[in-house]
């Protein structure tokens, strides 16, 4: 049996977060109803790879390599018990190196790569364990305010166990000049909550004359709410 | 642990947009029985301009009120122009609830979009259902703001549930 707490203050970005010019006329005005986890809430759509089948590699399209810096991005799905979340389904999307995404609606003057589209779908293994290949993404403008650059990111979806634990979130670069300025990220009150959002730089993902590697763990709502017996 | 925070969808999200996602008619569901439906509506903003980027999701039981047993709950659908979605589905059977309870049946609805730090979700009730009397979620909200859940039958097999993501007649959002 799982439950799923709310997160805790702070933790996460509050919806009307003024500095993001988007969330103005978006935020709700009325606080939402809480309920109590039904059926509703504690069940999750099964993505079986048959029926969505998984597709880990965005540094080729249609068998030539995109243009940038290639990347192996990976780490785990957990809960806040630290269990691995197994058979969780990531939807990953992102810009290309020059910082445009594959998309009509941008209209950023940066070129297209047309042998990179910009998405995968993995599922985490019986460890949590998930992992794709792709290409550094670029910065790019967003008209939010003076100068306003979006820091590079790398968008993920995660269907959990329960329709309660449904995430999308953002993964940032360490280092990023850009992230103190940006009202999304800086949206998140505490600081700790905003650091784990940026990935790690990690040798361990990175292969010898290939590509180096960074590490994002992603943590879902939820914890075991019968754990088993105490370790004495 | 602590949770990972809630990023926005942004508006550039269609590059994970499968639209025939819309039907849950599809693949192995097309064997289910039960009564074909559309769920459709527009979702707005504060000032009443139609959100056109944003992505809505469904999760739904299947006609005989269980989850994931035969019939594949899950949809999703990009808005248009005009912030107008619409699924094709089954309607779902009413769902066991807290305790001894029924659930009426109902339809929960996620909605992302660039200005969301987290998505909303919401449910659609079924208009004139007779079980809406007794749901113990409904029966949460204040009177006054139910009819924000209650999809209408604006033509045959057609239910309407528009969305307003704030101010005037403000949909009602479920922290779940």
């Amino acid at each position: 049996m799982t439950e799923f707490p709310r997160p805790e203050p702070g933790t996460w970005p509050p919806m009307n977060s003024p500095a993001y010019g988007s969330t103005r006329k978006r935020h709700a005005l009325h606080p939402p109803i809480t309920i109590p986890h039904t059926l509703s809430e504690t069940s999750a759509p099964r993505f079986s790879p048959s029926a969505y089948p998984a597709y880990a590699d965005m540094s080729v399209h249609e068998g030539v390599a995109a243009m940038g810096e290639r990347i192996i991005v990976g780490g785990r799905v957990l809960d806040e018990d630290g269990r691995p979340v197994r058979g969780a389904m990531l939807e990953i999307w992102q810009a290309n190196a020059a910082g445009r995404y594959h998309h009509v609606r941008d209209q950023h003057d940066a070129p297209l790569d047309p042998h990179f589209a910009g998405s995968a779908r993995v599922f985490s293994d019986d460890e949590g364990r998930w992992q794709v290949t792709t290409i550094k993404p670029g910065a790019y403008p967003w008209g939010n305010h003076a100068k306003a650059w979006r820091p590079v990111h790398i968008h993920f979806g995660l269907h959990g166990q329960g329709f309660a634990q449904r995430m999308i979130t953002q993964m940032y670069f360490p280092g990023d000049p850009l992230l103190p300025l940006d009202p999304v990220f800086m949206a998140t009150p505490d600081a700790a909550a905003r650091e784990r959002l940026i990935a790690k730089f990690d040798l361990d993902y990175a292969v010898e004359n290939w590509a180096l590697g960074y590490r994002f763990d992603i943590v879902l709502r939820g914890r075991n709410a019968t754990p088993m017996e105490d370790h004495k | 642990m602590t949770t990972t925070a809630s990023q926005t969808a942004g508006p550039y999200w269609h590059i994970i947009d499968y639209p025939e996602w819309a039907d849950l008619r599809r693949g192995e569901n097309a064997a289910v029985a039960g009564t074909s439906i559309t769920l459709t509506g527009q979702i707005t903003d504060g000032d009443g301009a139609p959100c056109g980027d944003a992505m809505v999701e469904i999760w739904q039981a299947g006609p005989d009120g269980a989850y994931e047993a035969g019939f594949h709950g899950f949809g999703r659908c990009a808005s248009d122009d005009q912030g107008r979605f619409c699924f094709t589905t089954l309607k779902p059977g009413p769902v066991p609830g807290p305790g001894n309870s029924l659930q009426a049946p109902h339809i929960t609805l996620a909605v992302f979009a660039r200005g969301l730090m987290n998505h909303v979700t919401t449910r659609a009730y079924f208009a004139a259902e007779p079980l809406n009397e007794a749901d113990p979620i409904l029966a949460l909200v204040p009177e006054g703001r139910r009819p924000t859940m209650l999809a209408r039958e604006t033509a045959p097999g057609v239910w309407t549930l528009d969305i307003r993501l704030q101010g005037a007649d403000e949909t009602v959002f479920l922290d779940i």
